[in-house]
């Protein structure tokens, strides 16, 4: 498959993806789960791509993901709330200190920056540490991030433990789509390029990557920080998708579970990672929530142990043996692409017609 | 005499705090001793355990049903352990640790599902809920057993890992993991007993922590089991008295913060020493230094 076939294609299917989904925006009420799934599930894709940069390219295992996300979602909203409605929203703390609404795109890239700064100053003395112990660090980190946000004395600017809301916010499908499409690209790009290729030999082997002349303290930064940069675009996301936001929503338990869907689609895929994002979402808010239901039936037999929570303690079971049976994910370290599939078919089809003209020959 | 009234209640509750985080770390540290695991799920066994306290103390007098949730939390944990841990043995890290994260999701839910999220009031355990004045200061009497308790329980442990043939197994395993196999230790049932020892240790410390507490929530868990690893970690991880002194220091700050009227930080200020001291020592207190070879 040449080079300009490849794009081509991948252009091409991208493009049949949007307009599927502005079909479907148009067909479909917009209260279906559908989207609502299609929505969060593009979301986390994006910072479990993030994540994955960090355990799964980098070998740097950090925990901290839910404290960029706070700090992102924070800015996000911070810098867009509307003046008119910031009476009411700071309405303990005399309508905040902030006067001036910026647009949307810049608060979102504004909330990624915020992060990518707290990430190289905690960057600094934490990525030093090895394995576990920065892991435990970085989730240290997040903890402490979450108390201060909810400090009353920086009210006037965090609304202490209140909610933030009537900040802007996207209706369709679409936006959430595209930007996360747009930093997943990018952050697919940094991965084949040098950077990248430095990034995984210091995942496989710290030693001998320092020996080939990489610095070290240099790269795991870059990768920290870029990986947070993004973590904080998702979080002005979530912040969109959610309506409202306050500091209690970004515990460790966020990070947990990012960091399954990043294990469940397999350590250093990209295309893994979002694709058991979505599914990941589709499974804990829509496909088992007829277990909740008390009153189901299956011809005239009532199904037992059925209630409120049911779905929850299905789904644990179901990532449980996720993790013991599945160990490598969906997808491995392998990637989704088109010239894989081709070549798949190629192998299943295209072999067949090849062994058929040399049976013809030797006849 | 007026500083020392004033300023008691919050070093006593620090004090009593820190022996409910020591027993509670003692299970982190050993089993990272032995399997290099972060058992996420450790703080959920002990909100498990008072959950089933709750229940059984509805049904029966408490003389049988402390011990009971004791031996039921022991299953438990080794129940866990065998289902979760055993089969992943020869798996990279990661996947282990995904494992305990997985099932302390699992029995997060459970206990959602079973208590349909309503905060369950912990019964009263006669003699140690009494209340007790001291040098003019009214308090449990669990503020004043904790510590006493937990010295107890971890001077026994020690003897225990000091002097028997179990004890010495369990030392070479967190040595050397697979020499000690060579050497024909039976690794399973080692770190069988790691987990019953540990969570025998956490349903006695959920026993002395929620007796201060009201309500045993399916979350409830989740921050006392962190901040019992970070005391595991300040210590030094795998090191026993490291994870007593670290669980007693943590306790003791937390509450002094408290004690200040910085309420909101005294989480984050566990995690803030926690951090200094990882830049500071990068294997804790009394941890092992460990070397790099190529």
């Amino acid at each position: 498959m040449s080079k300009t076939k490849k794009i081509t294609w991948n252009v091409g299917l991208i493009a049949a993806l949007l307009i599927i989904l502005f079909i479907l925006e148009q067909v479909l009420p917009s209260g279906s789960m559908l989207f609502t799934v299609l929505k969060k599930g593009a979301i986390y894709a994006l910072v479990a791509v993030s994540m994955n940069l960090l355990n799964g390219f980098t070998g740097l295992f950090s925990l901290g993901q839910a404290g960029f996300m706070l700090l992102g979602a924070y800015t996000y909203a911070i810098l867009t709330i509307p003046s008119a409605s910031r009476a009411s929203v700071y309405q303990y703390y005399n309508g905040g200190i902030i006067n001036f609404a910026l647009p949307v795109p810049i608060a979102l890239i504004a909330g990624g920056l915020v992060a990518a700064i707290f990430a190289f100053l905690i960057g600094l003395p934490v990525l030093r540490l090895k394995s576990d112990y920065l892991a435990i660090a970085t989730l240290g980190f997040a903890e402490i991030i979450r108390a201060v946000f909810q400090w009353d004395k920086l009210g006037p600017v965090t609304n202490g433990s209140n909610l933030l809301r009537s900040f802007p916010t996207f209706h369709s499908v679409l936006y959430p789509f595209i930007v996360s499409g747009i930093c997943i690209a990018l952050i697919v790009l940094l991965i084949n390029s040098t950077y990248g290729r430095a990034f995984k030999a210091i995942r496989d082997d710290e030693i001998a990557a320092e020996a080939m002349g990489i610095n070290l303290a240099h790269h795991k930064r870059l990768a920290f920080v870029i990986s947070s940069f993004f973590a904080g675009v998702s979080g002005g996301l979530l912040a969109m998708y959610q309506t409202t936001i306050q500091a209690s929503m970004f515990k460790s338990a966020m990070t947990y579970e990012i960091l399954l869907i990043v294990v469940i689609g397999g350590i250093g895929s990209v295309t893994g990672s979002c694709i058991s994002s979505f599914l990941f979402i589709a499974c804990s808010e829509w496909w088992l929530r007829f277990l909740d239901n008390e009153n189901l039936y299956i011809g005239s037999f009532h199904v037992p142990l059925l209630r409120p929570g049911f779905r929850k303690v299905v789904f644990a079971i179901v990532i449980m043996a996720m993790v013991l049976f599945y160990r490598q994910g969906i997808m491995g370290t392998r990637e989704f692409s088109v010239e894989g599939c081709y070549n798949f078919f190629q192998k299943r089809f295209g072999k067949k017609s090849v062994k058929k003209a040399g049976d013809t020959h030797e006849q | 005499m007026d500083w020392i009234s004033r300023n008691l209640p919050y070093l006593m509750a620090g004090i009593s705090v820190g022996g409910q985080y020591a027993l509670i770390a003692i299970g982190y540290t050993m089993v990272y001793g032995i399997l290099r695991l972060i058992n996420f799920a450790h703080g959920d066994i002990f909100m498990v355990a008072g959950l089933l306290l709750v229940y059984s103390a509805t049904v029966m007098p408490m003389y049988i049903a402390i011990p009971l949730m004791i031996v039921v939390t022991v299953i438990i944990g080794f129940t866990v352990e065998r289902v979760a841990y055993k089969p992943l043995r020869s798996a990279p890290r990661m996947s282990i640790m995904i494992s305990a994260i997985g099932v302390s999701y699992l029995l997060q839910n459970l206990a959602l599902y079973v208590t349909g999220g309503l905060s369950q009031q912990y019964p009263a355990i006669p003699w140690i809920s009494d209340t007790i004045t001291i040098f003019g200061t009214t308090t449990k009497r669990v503020t004043v057993i904790t510590p006493i308790l937990t010295i107890i329980l971890v001077v026994i442990l020690v003897l225990l890992i000091k002097y028997t043939k179990i004890g010495m197994a369990m030392r070479a395993a967190s040595r050397d993991f697979e020499t000690s196999q060579l050497m024909g230790i039976k690794i399973n049932s080692v770190v069988s007993m790691t987990f019953v020892i540990g969570t025998f240790l956490a349903a006695v410390g959920s026993l002395l922590f929620f007796t201060n507490y009201t309500g045993v929530t399916p979350t409830v868990g989740a921050m006392p089991g962190l901040k019992a690893f970070v005391a595991a970690v300040f210590g030094g991880i795998g090191s026993i008295p490291g994870a007593v002194i670290g669980a007693f220091i943590i306790g003791i700050c937390e509450n002094i913060m408290k004690g200040l009227g910085l309420t909101t930080f005294s989480d984050a200020f566990t995690f803030a020493l926690l951090i200094i001291i990882l830049i500071a020592k990068p294997t804790g207190l009394f941890g092992e230094k460990a070397t790099d070879k190529v």
